[in-house]
């Protein structure tokens, strides 16, 4: 086994376990301090996907949960980019997972009662396996912004939520996509648990004419980075390049 | 100013959200949609082994139960191998180690069964030079332990998320009938607060004839479970 670690997590590059204005984390933030480890064998490894596990219309929400021949509705959209690690490899094979409101801000889940329709055509949920370069794509539709109580009047800016593995347990992650030009962005307190407007933006996925399908679907380019991986010498060898 | 060292910056993690089930368990949000949804068989049929149950509660600093959250395991085999293309030897067909849990909405309860995992094998030294002596389990006042370099008890990695958590939170499994591993084992060893150490073992019993864990997690306050950054 390569016995290399992963670099070490910037915490300040991540929201605090409590951030009082995203009410929620209050009561559910630990107090006590993380108990930091030196990476074992249980860290450095993690679970492996393949194509077998999905299937390839997974990947087009406009599409897989539609009638046959009809398509979900809102404006219709590619989400792309690549997954890389902290020294710019790309993070080839591992899998991606996508949700999200529909056009209107309403999620197909039991919990979610908002007013707003659901569409009959759009299921919410993606999930690709980036190819050798690190590459992923969803095609998708916009999702909606949506009223949520935290305080009485918040909105959440329109986002997708996406799960990311790497090639070890400790480079997991859930984050969201947020999109170029969303006002709401700037005023909503989830957005805001990050500490730096640099990891803000970070989040926030550019509008990618170059991507576009011409006059079929507008694009917005969103990059992924997981943690890197060390290079250290053992038995006189490289490892981890 | 120095030279720029060229690192990208790991992307920040944002909370889970309530939703979590939409993207990651669709069939509790209500809809059928993939072909198969993934994480519901960790140790698969062939995987040798004790067969176990476990379950639990995730218990918010209120004092009530977190009926949203989402909870990852990973877990190496009853021979100690995790299903991991850099291990040394291969496990068992269909043995993934790797399973997605979600509660109950009513009462909060989660559960998965699998297989007893195995004692896990220290990690090589990195580096050259003479075999490592590890340090005293534990460590010094400073923390100066070298645990990833000790063999570890039986244990299953978690990772937690849910609305209201902003970052995933990691903790471990360890099992009650496993005292003398337990002991000396290089992480609950770390601990330095020895009353903190059990909020990491979970209690076995019997029901019906099939063996149970049972493992709360408590967010906050008495009793609050160790989470480790990895």
């Amino acid at each position: 086994m390569s016995q290399a670690e992963f670099y070490q997590r910037d915490r300040e590059r991540h929201p605090p376990a409590l951030t009082p204005d995203y009410k929620t984390s209050v009561a559910r933030s630990p107090r006590n301090a993380l108990i930091s480890l030196q990476q074992s064998v249980s860290e450095i490894t993690g679970p492996v996907f393949g194509h077998n596990d999905i299937d390839p219309i997974d990947n087009d929400l406009i599409h897989n949960y539609a009638k046959a021949g009809e398509s979900a509705i809102g404006e219709r959209i590619i989400v792309h980019g690549r997954v890389l690690d902290e020294n710019g490899r790309p993070v080839a094979g591992t899998l991606v997972e996508a949700w999200q409101a529909n056009a209107g801000g309403r999620y197909r889940h039991k919990k979610d009662t908002y007013l707003a329709p659901i569409d009959p055509n759009f299921g919410g949920c993606g999930r690709t396996i980036t190819d050798e370069n690190g590459y992923y794509f969803f095609r998708t539709v916009k999702p909606g912004a949506y009223p949520w109580r935290n305080w009485v009047n918040n909105w959440r800016p329109a986002h997708i939520h996406m799960s990311i593995f790497g090639t070890s347990f400790s480079q997991r992650l859930i984050t969201q996509c947020y999109f170029e030009g969303d006002p709401l962005i700037a005023k909503c307190p989830i957005v805001k648990t990050i500490p730096t407007q640099d990891g803000i933006d970070s989040l926030v996925a550019a509008l990618d004419l170059n991507a576009t399908i011409p006059l079929d679907s507008i694009a917005y380019k969103f990059d992924i980075v997981l943690r890197g991986r060390r290079s250290t010498l053992f038995e006189n060898r490289l490892e981890g390049n | 100013m120095a030279q720029n060292l060229d690192y990208l910056k790991e992307t920040p993690s944002q909370t889970a959200g309530p939703y979590v089930h939409i993207g990651l368990a669709p069939g509790a949000a209500g809809f059928d949609i993939y072909r198969s949804e993934l994480g519901w068989d960790i140790a698969g049929p062939n995987a040798a082994g004790e067969r176990i149950r476990v379950e639990g509660v995730v218990i918010d600093g209120t004092g009530n139960p977190v009926k949203d959250v989402l909870i990852e395991a990973w877990q190496a085999n009853a021979s100690g191998v995790y299903a991991h293309p850099e291990s040394e030897c291969d496990v068992e067909d269909g043995f993934r180690g790797w399973g997605r849990v979600i509660t109950d909405f009513e009462t909060g309860e989660w559960g998965f069964d699998t297989v007893k995992p195995g004692p896990v094998k220290a990690r090589r030294k990195l580096g050259t030079g003479p075999l490592h002596e590890p340090a005293n389990a534990g460590g010094d006042w400073l923390g100066r332990a070298d645990e990833a370099h000790e063999d570890m008890a039986p244990h299953i990695n978690l990772w937690i998320v849910a609305r209201g958590i902003n970052i995933g939170l990691n903790t471990r499994v360890y099992f009650d009938d496993e005292a003398e591993a337990n002991a000396k084992d290089p992480v609950l060893n770390l601990i330095e607060w020895q009353n903190r150490r059990p909020t990491l073992i979970a209690k076995r019993s019997e029901r019906d004839g099939k063996v149970v864990y049972r493992f709360d997690i408590r967010l906050q306050g008495e009793n609050e479970t160790v989470f480790f950054d990895i």
